[in-house]
């Protein structure tokens, strides 16, 4: 399965290569260096890379190339999913995963690597079993070990690994019994210049911070679980009881994990918090342009907006602008030919404005495309769909838990805005589309 | 300088730091004491190394760099003597720094000897480090590595799993060819190791073995399938990963594992469940039946063929297409059901490959109808990665080209955002053009429209090909489409102009004449476009339709004459085309330029362009030497050329297997196992049977209707028989629908009993039993029936009584977990030829009698659907012992089965008590058989007496050893 894999970070340096089977020259990667050449942005470079000996299968994560190799016919998304949880490994074991970190922990990081594969097939990924067996680096534990000279490998075999239940080790104890769920909701959408919903859809996940002593087997019920249209679940939920039941139980890992992801497609459900009235316009002569952005609530249940910031994505004709904002601070970088306006919370009564022109490159022909615009924002106390949590049962052990449920409301990521030419009718029709994206 | 070290695992005294870059220098240039290099941490060491290096090179710390290699011994020693020193602390600074060279690929193969004195060191984290300096060089230094073994050999007999299994690990990775023989053995005692741990590690020190020496493969074959018999999830993923390592054409071997591992799969680890997966779906398409026969039945008209071969092997088919003369309703192999409703809620996995697995699989077996299910879960993987996302537009966009309708409702989850990369994009568009029908062509188009505004250049050409593609698969469309593309022929961009230019060549070729307009409005582009490929593609239209254009395409080529030097070499080919096509039709206005063009043509750089001009001078200018073809040349140049089909790049494609790496690069990668064809036929279900120890695998649409009556048999063996529980509830139902299928028959019943016979071969108490009754029923036939039926059941008999001696030998065998694998297979193989024989020959035979069974089918089939009902409520956990589902009357299975022959026949279908039968002679001279085989094992055990508890878990493994035993100790 997989051969060997190499770390490489955005300037081309080759700075670790692990082995699971016999070594392979790193200079396999200069076939991935010419793809990386071809590709431009980093994120074009194709995932799968064919060499006459090898295929290189890689992934782009934190401005590290995971550049794996491989020999023989396997699932790529195999590789690319273990590359991943490699990836977040280390992220949950250094706090980051950067060059720097990997540099730092370099042994660390090559012990991982080793429990992680075996003969290039994936042994142990489950970070609560590979925490026993190599105990991820804090202040304390290698003061420890200095002065004892005890190492943080583990001695044993680790309870998870051999229990069905992988994800959780036996023996935990804490003082403070503690579960927090937290309810994340996404809206993706596409707005029309009306207002309209083009496509709307919301994206959910669960995260869990569950501290609990034991074995408890926790019931985590919904009042309308029926919004839920498509889930996937952490492998410690039981499907059949979601399936039967509709209710997720689960024995849960220890610490922070993400318990379930979901998908609310209909549109209907998906209500879109904000609009957006904006006009911007290029003028055939004089090399300038007029800027006028408007934006206002919609469905917002009574919740305030906040941390709202729209983003718009100039074309590159685009020099400077000279803009008014009623509320908030605007900022034009010319290089990226990004706008941004940071407004903040959002007022109701008096809707922030920004208004203004643009300058133009002179000479340069008026741009065709309709500058793309990006939004953020964030809804506290509010999942979007109107997911509750019912209620939260746990079963197997005596103490009673300390139980909260959050609904999270953070920044969304991006709107946008684009033209097009109906081909039908001969004449240029400009219609704008955007694209909402929220997290709730 | 830096933050402090904080998260190196052995942080040195913060304060030295600046000191410790000191110290290296000072190693570096005078040999310093180990206790002074100790100070530092491998990862200091690392970071000061990479710092260093950039303001001073630090000559003694990386060779590359420096170069200096007296130096570079020198640091070297420092490492070997704290290697050599009794701290461990020192011990292990070492090795950390040793492996931090190794993470960077430096060398450190110089150090081996001294490395390779610490494999027996007591702290387990300098041991683990040595295991991976050792793993990583022992191939390099073959003689030295086999110093460590005996430590290993050691460590294989701990009493701690961890270390056993690291033990095996270790030694496995280490690829020196002369310690093959150790591994094996190695490997064949931990496959009966009592932690699932180290069975685990096993499985996966098999394929090492095996690409280390791949003469072990008998041998490794046999442990595989000891393993694959392994009942707990622990080890199911890496055994079979071992087989598809090892022999995946073993497809044997899977049989009597198959129920087990669908059952299993859904507590198996995500990455096991992969494999597996695939593996099943492999299995699935040589075992069962296309689900969507019926409807492939329906295109084709061979229907009549299909069923006259299907009839030899399966009675209740050939009776129904004998009688009804109509297509049989197909219904689905339990087994086949059982893989496709386990697989089911692994589709709501977090992992995306294990997601990927389940829809490859439905997707190549599951009904038509159940196939949709999967739409959504891979929509639901493109919110993934863009790495995952395109793995999985990939595979989408194979599926809507065979499947078109299924991801039609996520059309809109397939628009394409500026955020993409380009490679998504451009997939995400294939996706779109595969799924534009009649009724959404409209907001696909309009989509497409906004697509062509993109800054992204490889992007829009892609998107004009998309529309282009459009307007060809839906006529309504074309005009549209075609208006809009002459539209774009007056952008600003000219990479856009080119793209049209190109497909608007295209479009045009379907209907040149009703576009003669559009052709001339290109022609004047001409002058504008310098795109190479669009002006080659201009030229081309005008000389392919020129006379459409009889007055421009002349002045055309004048102009492309002046500039033909400075033209790209395809354009030149196409003015060479041009001015030829030209000179055909109109050759009064264009000889001279021809002409012209010609002889510049002739001494291009070009060798193409030169020998085009040759060829085509011979064809055209008439001269007493050119032959018979230049009367042909209005022919050749102005034939009518078929429009160009534009296709899909992922068309056919879905016959690599979904979701594998062969598929993505849409050409075979090494190891690729090619995914069978649906097999013409039920693989004889008897024969199968055999294969399989439980003989569970009973064949579709027979009722289970006696399954209550028989299970208290199996039941006395399940509480022992581990994994196979499952399989021998269901078994029973199997064996009930044979005695069924021979009421269906009518008489004929001998020919289900023989396959009866062969499901439970490996049962000798049955077969004698059945032997017997054999011999009451042939007496009754006899009886009854005229001569051509007892020629036949004799017939039958005789062969079955070879084929027992065989199954007798082949038992004891398989019994005592015997090395012969491929022996056992041999003989497999044969008694299946013998089967087919005796079902064809069986078939003669009942052709003439079906008339009579109308009836039981009808009622056959009723049965049938009760049974589908049952199975639907089944339990999915059903591997669960479920000793108490069926109520427990003692009734003999075998007794019932004859009592199903009886039916069959007088030819009614209520039960008859069972019988009592009285053993014969021959039961107890295989009943003395066992007893030898059951002696074998005692042995075994005793041998052994450490790993009882292992030996005791394969004993449980194995339910042929219960039935044996049971069998000797009556």
């Amino acid at each position: 399965m997989i051969h060997s894999l190499f770390l490489i970070n955005n300037a081309g340096d080759l700075f670790l290569e692990k082995h699971w089977k016999s070594v392979i020259s790193r200079s396999v990667c200069d076939y991935f260096f010419e793809a990386r050449e071809k590709a431009v942005e980093p994120d074009n470079v194709p995932p799968v890379i064919r060499t006459p000996h090898h295929y290189l299968i890689n992934i782009y994560r934190e401005k590290i190339f995971f550049v794996s190799v491989i020999q023989t016919e396997v699932p790529p998304l195999f590789v690319i999913e273990f590359l991943h949880r490699v990836a977040e490994t280390f992220q949950d074991y250094f706090g980051e995963c950067s060059e720097s970190t990997i540099k730092d922990n370099v042994v660390i990081v090559y012990e991982l690597l080793e429990e992680m594969l075996d003969n290039g097939f994936p042994l142990a990924t489950e970070s609560n079993i590979l925490k026993e067996l190599i105990r991820p680096p804090t202040i304390l534990r290698s003061m420890v070990n200095t002065i004892t000279g005890s190492s943080n490998v583990g001695e044993t075999l680790p309870t998870g690994q051999l229990s069905t239940i992988p994800w959780r080790r036996a023996g935990v104890k804490y003082t403070n019994n503690e579960a927090y769920f937290d309810v994340v909701e996404e809206i993706d959408a596409i707005l029309d210049k009306s207002g309209t919903t083009v496509f709307a859809e919301i994206q959910g996940v669960i995260d869990a911070c569950v501290k609990l002593s034991g074995m408890p087997d926790l019931t985590l019920s919904f009042m309308n679980p029926r919004l839920l249209d498509d889930v996937s679940f952490h492998p410690c939920v039981r499907y059949k009881r979601w399936e039967s039941e509709r209710v997720i139980s689960f024995v849960p890992p220890d610490g922070n994990f993400q318990l379930m992801s979901y998908h609310i497609s209909a549109q209907n459900l998906v209500a879109i918090p904000v609009y957006v009235k904006q006009n911007i316009s290029f003028f055939e002569t004089g090399s300038s342009g007029r800027l006028d952005i408007t934006v206002g609530p919609k469905q917002t249940m009574g919740k305030t907006v906040e941390g709202l910031v729209v983003t718009v994505h100039m074309p590159k004709v685009v020099l400077s602008a000279n803009l008014n904002a009623t509320q908030g601070t605007y900022n034009y970088d010319p290089v990226t030919k990004i706008l941004v306006w940071d407004i903040g919370k959002l007022n109701p009564q008096k809707l922030p404005n920004l208004k203004g022109s643009l300058s133009l490159q002179s000479g340069a022909p008026k741009p065709e495309e309709n500058p793309s615009l990006n939004i953020d924002l964030k809804i506290q106390q509010l999942a979007i769909s109107g997911l509750k949590v019912n209620r939260l049962d746990m079963y197997g052990e005596k103490y009673k838990p300390f139980k909260g449920v959050k609904y999270v409301t953070k920044a969304g990521k991006f709107q946008f805005i684009r033209s097009a030419i109906f081909l039908s009718d001969k004449s240029y029709r400009i219609a704008t589309l955007c694209t909402i994206s929220l997290i709730f | 300088m830096r933050a402090p070290p904080a998260l190196s695992a052995s942080a040195p005294r913060n304060g030295s730091r600046d000191s410790v870059s000191g110290a290296l220098r000072r190693s570096a240039s005078s040999s310093s004491t180990a206790a002074a290099a100790a100070e530092m941490s491998a990862s200091s060491a690392f970071i000061d190394e990479k710092g260093g290096s950039a303001s001073e090179p630090e000559y003694g710390h990386d060779p590359a760099s420096g170069g200096i290699f007296s130096t570079d011994y020198k640091r070297h020693d420092d490492l070997k003597e704290m290697l050599d020193s009794n701290k461990d602390s020192l011990k292990l600074e070492a090795m950390k720094r040793i492996v931090a060279m190794i993470a960077r690929g430096k060398n450190a193969s110089d150090l081996f000897p001294a490395v390779v004195k610490n494999v027996a060191c007591k702290n387990i984290e300098v041991k683990k480090l040595v295991y991976v300096y050792l793993v990583r060089y022992a191939e390099e230094q073959q003689d030295l590595a086999l110093l460590s073994i005996s430590t290993f050999q050691r460590g294989l007999k701990d009493p701690n799993q961890l270390i056993r299994a690291s033990a095996l690990r270790v030694l496995s990775s280490i690829r020196v060819t002369i310690i093959v023989p150790i591994m094996m053995l190695a490997i064949k005692e931990a496959a009966s190791d009592m932690s699932p741990y180290v069975r685990k590690t096993a499985a996966h020190a098999i394929p090492k073995l095996h690409s280390l020496d791949p003469e072990q493969k008998d041998q490794l074959i046999e442990v595989i399938e000891k393993l694959l018999a392994d009942k707990t999830t622990l080890v199911a993923g890496s055994v079979v990963m071992a087989f598809e390592e090892v022999c995946p054409d073993r497809i044997d071997l899977i049989h009597k594992n198959y129920r087990k591992l669908c059952n299993l799969l859904i507590d198996v680890e995500e990455w096991g469940q992969v494999v597996i997966i695939n593996m099943l779906t492999r299995y699935a398409r040589t075992q069962f039946l296309n689900p969507n026969i019926n409807e492939s039945l329906l295109e084709e008209s061979s229907e009549k063929a299909f069923y006259a071969s299907d009839d030899e092997e399966d009675e209740d088919k050939k009776a129904e297409a004998a009688t009804l003369a109509k297509r049989k309703p197909y219904v689905m192999d339990p087994d086949h059901r059982l893989l496709l409703r386990n697989t089911k809620p692994l589709l709501q996995s977090r992992n995306a490959a294990v997601v990927m697995a389940v829809a490859q699989l439905y997707f190549h077996l599951a009904p038509k109808a159940e196939v949709g299910i999967i739409a959504k879960a891979l929509v639901r993987l493109m919110r993934s990665h863009s790495e995952v996302q395109y793995v999985v537009l990939q595979n989408v966009a194979t599926m809507t080209i065979k499947r078109r309708g299924m991801f039609e409702p996520y059309l809109k989850s397939f628009y394409i955002r500026s955020t993409d990369p380009t490679q998504i994009k451009i997939l995400k568009l294939e996706v779109l053009t595969n799924l534009a029908n009649e009724t959404n062509i409209s907001t696909i188009l309009r989509e497409f429209q906004t697509y062509i505004k993109s800054m992204d250049k490889d992007f829009v050409a892609a998107s004009i090909q998309a529309i282009g593609r459009c307007a060809t698969n839906i006529g309504e469309v074309r005009d549209t489409c075609l208006n809009g593309l002459v539209q774009l022929l007056s952008n600003r961009d000219e990479l856009v102009v080119a793209e049209s230019v190109v497909v608007i060549k295209k479009l045009l070729q379907m209907q040149p004449e009703q576009h003669s307009d559009i052709i001339k409005h290109m022609a004047k582009l001409i002058d504008n476009i310098q795109v190479p490929m669009a002006r080659a593609s201009i030229l081309w239209l005008i000389g392919e339709y020129c006379e459409h254009v009889p007055k421009i395409a002349p002045d055309v080529l004048r102009n492309m004459a002046k500039t033909f030097t400075n033209e790209e070499d395809i354009v030149k080919l196409q003015i060479i085309n041009l001015a030829a096509k030209l000179y055909l039709t109109n050759s009064k206005q264009t000889k001279l330029l021809t002409q012209y063009v010609l002889n510049l043509a002739k001494y291009d750089q070009n060798y193409d362009i030169r020998d085009r001009a040759r060829f085509i001078r011979q064809l055209i200018v008439p001269t007493d030497k050119s032959g018979a073809l230049s009367k042909y040349a209005k022919k050749l140049f102005l034939a009518l050329k078929p429009a160009p089909v534009l296709q899909s790049t992922f068309k056919d494609r879905d016959h690599f297997q979904l979701g594998s790496l062969s598929h993505l690069l849409n050409a075979k990668a090494a190891g690729y196992q090619e995914l069978p064809d649906w097999p013409e036929s039920v693989p004889d279900p008897s024969v199968r049977n055999v294969e399989i120890p439980d003989w569970s695998k009973c064949t579709s649409r027979k009722d289970r209707k006696e399954k209550k009556t028989e299970k208290p048999f199996y039941s006395d063996s399940e509480g022992e028989s581990g994994p196979t529980e499952s399989a021998d509830s269901e078994s029973d139902s199997g064996s009930g629908s044979e005695s069924a299928s021979a009421s269906d028959e009518s008489g004929s019943g001998s020919e289900s009993e023989e396959s009866r016979e062969e499901t439970e071969s490996e049962d000798e108490e049955e077969d004698e039993e059945k032997e017997k009754k054999r011999k009451k029923r042939l007496d009754k036939t006899k009886a009854k029936k005229p001569a051509e039926e007892s020629a036949e059941s004799e017939q039958s008999s005789g062969t079955e009584d070879r084929k027992r001696g065989r199954k007798a030998v082949k038992n004891q065998k398989s019994a005592s977990e015997s090395e012969s694998e491929s022996e056992s297979s041999e003989s497999e193989d044969e008694s299946e030829e013998e089967s087919e024989e005796e079902s064809e020959s069986d078939t003669d035979i009942r052709k003439k009698k079906t008339p009579i069974s109308k009836q039981p089918p009808k009622q056959s089939k009723k049965e049938s659907k009760k049974e589908r009902q049952e199975m639907s409520l089944l339990d999915l956990d059903d591997f669960e012992p479920a000793p108490a589902s069926a109520p427990v009357t003692p009734v003999n299975f075998l007794s019932s089965s004859l009592v199903s022959d009886l039916e069959g026949l007088s030819l009614t279908n209520n039960i008859l008590a069972p019988t009592t039968i009285a053993p014969s002679g021959s039961i107890k001279m295989y009943e003395l058989l066992h007893r030898i085989t059951v002696h074998q094992q005692h042995q075994l055990r005793d041998q052994k007496p450490a790993h009882r508890g292992a030996q005791a878990a394969v004993w449980d493994e194995d339910p042929r050893v219960h039935r044996d035993r049971r069998v000797s100790s009556r």
